[in-house]
């Protein structure tokens, strides 16, 4: 942690407009002693703070080889994301992070690596899946699962498809709404789960997106033999202050902002099931 | 180490304090740099606030309470601390209800610069602590300080702090520390104690600077008979009490009964208004917002008390997590209760009954408890 309370000053050095409302900032810390001792692993992230606006938390989307350069990939849907998608290259906002506990990315090495998500809760398996990418030799097959309401939704499209290409590597997509020259299945994203062959004892999954669907996926592994130590889920609440103090992400005892986001299901198991926690 | 942890006791006779000499405590407190703040009647309620002189204490005064209801009356007592607690707790002396964190400012070039707003220590004694808020200040010091980022607000006004505690000898019907563990007698986390009689004040101290404050003021010792009518009053304080939580860790009883219709029916008369949780002297959500100066050049971070009652509390972009008044009912029970022993080892409840009383429609915690921990048993 380089700074937890104070946010740093941190440069925009590259903006990538992805679809008209999702777009990834490329930041850079403008201390150098700061820039330099700044490590992270894929699943945590940042307060990132437009000046006169606010903080809001943000996942770490690219690779913790280089933490000298801290790409976010946000959806314009709210005051700060708005205001942070009006930014451009050379612009400065506060950075505060990293936070949390990532992905178990050691852990999953050797291992047949299944990725789900869905709707547009992406960004911390997206960090995921370029990671194993970057260390191909490192795991044995990654499958891609992920599902959207509407096939126009699905960002990074091209991306999909050429990381089908790669090899052991697997992708399904599902969408609710298929529509003209949609490829993948069209219907719920729990259809797909039966095509993908599991070897349950060399399996971890890692998870992202709106619960109901975590839900599903948890059920359907759990059914096949996963083992419940074996499934990893990135949880989403309120976060103010990133540091257990403002109580908004409470998950029953834990604080998402330092317990999380990254969580092993047995940890939430308890409450997973009950809305409203 | 925290600030209310377990100190070594100090091995000092308790002195006697007459009555007519409160007002050389004070001044003693204030030679030694010390503000005094303490309890004083302000909107017919008994508040902490500074504290000019001891003509400024509650004397004569004391109150009434029930559920949703609190009342003030005049008694002809000579007594200053005949009275359980009002509103306010230690809380909002040391978390306050609205403060500056840091500034961000910008030059004409873009350019940002960030600085902490920290205030600087100020020595403050507070008189009239009773045990309830002494164990909820315990509770707010692990909170604030004792994880990986202490909170340099809280720590910089916490050093600052001498806490005169006064023993409870007049609890509410809304009280129920004794059933909680928490009082009514300060056992830690004092510099002084007194224990209240008609005629004065039995002394002891609790601390090194508690110490010094009082063999400065050259007390008697208090009589045999001091100290065994201070004792009979904490038992009869305990006696008293009425209400009672139905175990002091409710955790499993809690999250085993999530879908009780409890929930639902608390919530018919529940209004969210969040009375419970401003009262509550554990209560540490907060909020943190943005205040841009107009003229674009500097914009002040602030951070203000929020509730899980708010609607605001849960939400993420386009998802309020507990939508409706059952679930921020049931979230503030089950951490209350039941979370809190995991995260700080103990219920969040020091039974000050604050929630009952200033509960507009007078929910009692004691009775939702039951409720819903007797189920299946």
């Amino acid at each position: 942690m380089i700074s937890a309370k104070l946010p740093m000053v941190a440069q925009v050095v590259g903006r990538v407009d992805e679809s008209p409302t999702i777009f990834t900032l490329r930041l850079r810390l403008a201390d150098t002693p700061a820039r330099e001792a700044y490590r992270f692993t894929p699943g945590q992230f940042n307060m990132v703070y437009l000046y006169g606006v606010g903080e809001i938390p943000l996942s770490i989307v690219s690779d913790p080889r280089d933490p000298g350069l801290l790409d976010h990939t946000i959806r314009a849907v709210g005051r700060v994301t708005q205001g942070l998608s009006h930014l451009r290259v050379g612009d400065q906002i506060g950075l505060r992070g990293p936070f949390g506990r990532g992905w178990p990315l050691r852990e999953a090495e050797g291992h047949d690596v299944l990725v789900i998500t869905g709707g547009l809760g992406c960004a911390p398996v997206v960090a995921v899946i370029n990671y194993i990418l970057m260390r191909r030799e490192r795991f044995g097959r990654l499958t891609i699962i992920q599902g959207v309401k509407h096939a126009e939704e699905l960002i990074w499209r091209e991306r999909y498809a050429y990381w089908n290409t790669l090899p052991d590597t697997h992708v399904l997509l599902a969408a609710d709404h298929g529509g003209p020259l949609w490829p993948w299945h069209v219907g719920l994203v729990t259809d797909v789960f039966d095509e993908v062959p599991i070897t349950s004892e060399r399996t971890i999954a890692m998870m992202c997106g709106p619960e109901p669907m975590m839900h599903a996926g948890i059920k359907n592994l759990v059914g096949r033999g996963i083992a419940e130590e074996r499934i990893y889920l990135s949880m989403e609440r309120s976060m103010h202050c990133a540091v257990a103090h403002c109580g908004h992400c409470q998950y029953g005892a834990s604080f998402v902002c330092r317990d999380g986001p990254v969580f092993g299901y047995p940890r939430v198991k308890e409450l997973f099931r009950h809305k409203g926690f | 180490m925290l600030p209310s942890d377990p100190q070594p006791v100090l091995e000092s006779k308790p002195g006697f304090l007459p009555r007519e000499r409160i007002q050389d405590l004070l001044d003693h407190l204030e030679r030694s740099g010390y503000s005094c703040v303490g309890p004083t009647v302000r909107d017919g309620a008994i508040v902490y606030q500074r504290l000019p002189s001891a003509a400024d204490l509650p004397v004569g005064v004391s109150d009434e309470q029930a559920p949703g209801s609190y009342r003030l009356r005049a008694t002809g007592s000579p007594r200053h601390f005949a009275w359980a607690n009002g509103p306010q707790a230690l809380k909002p002396m040391l978390f306050a209800p609205r403060e500056t964190l840091w500034r961000a400012t910008r030059r004409e070039d873009g350019r940002l610069t960030f600085a902490s707003e920290v205030p600087a220590p100020r020595p403050i004694a507070f008189i009239g602590s009773r045990a309830c808020d002494l164990a909820a200040l315990a509770l707010q010091d692990q909170h604030f300080l004792g994880g990986a980022y202490p909170d340099s607000c809280y720590e910089s006004r916490r050093k600052g702090l001498m806490i005169i505690a006064v023993h409870c000898s007049h609890p509410a019907p809304t009280c129920f520390c004794a059933s909680t563990g928490d009082g009514p007698r300060a056992t830690f986390g004092f510099d002084i104690a007194l224990a209240e009689l008609d005629e004065g004040f039995v002394a002891h101290s609790g601390s090194e600077k508690g110490q010094i404050i009082l063999q400065a003021m050259g007390l008697s010792e208090a009589s045999p008979q001091h100290l065994a009518q201070a004792q009979t009053q904490t038992e009869r304080a305990a006696a008293v009490q009425v209400r009672t939580l139905p175990g002091r860790n409710l955790r499993a009883a809690l999250f085993s009964n999530l879908e009780h219709p409890r929930w639902q029916e608390v919530a018919q008369r529940c209004l969210s208004c969040a009375n419970c949780t401003s009262v509550c002297p554990t209560c540490f959500c907060h909020s943190e917002a943005e205040l841009a100066q107009l003229n674009g050049a500097s914009s002040e971070h602030v951070r203000e008390w929020d509730s899980c009652f708010a609607r605001g509390h849960s939400y993420i972009h386009g998802l309020t997590i507990r939508p409706d008044t059952r679930t921020r009912y049931r979230q503030w029970l089950t951490h209350k209760l039941g979370s809190w022993h995991e995260q700080y080892g103990r219920s969040g409840c020091v039974g000050c009954g604050r929630c009952i009383s200033w509960c507009p429609v007078g929910i009692d915690i004691t009775e939702e408890a039951g409720a819903i921990c007797s189920d299946g048993r």
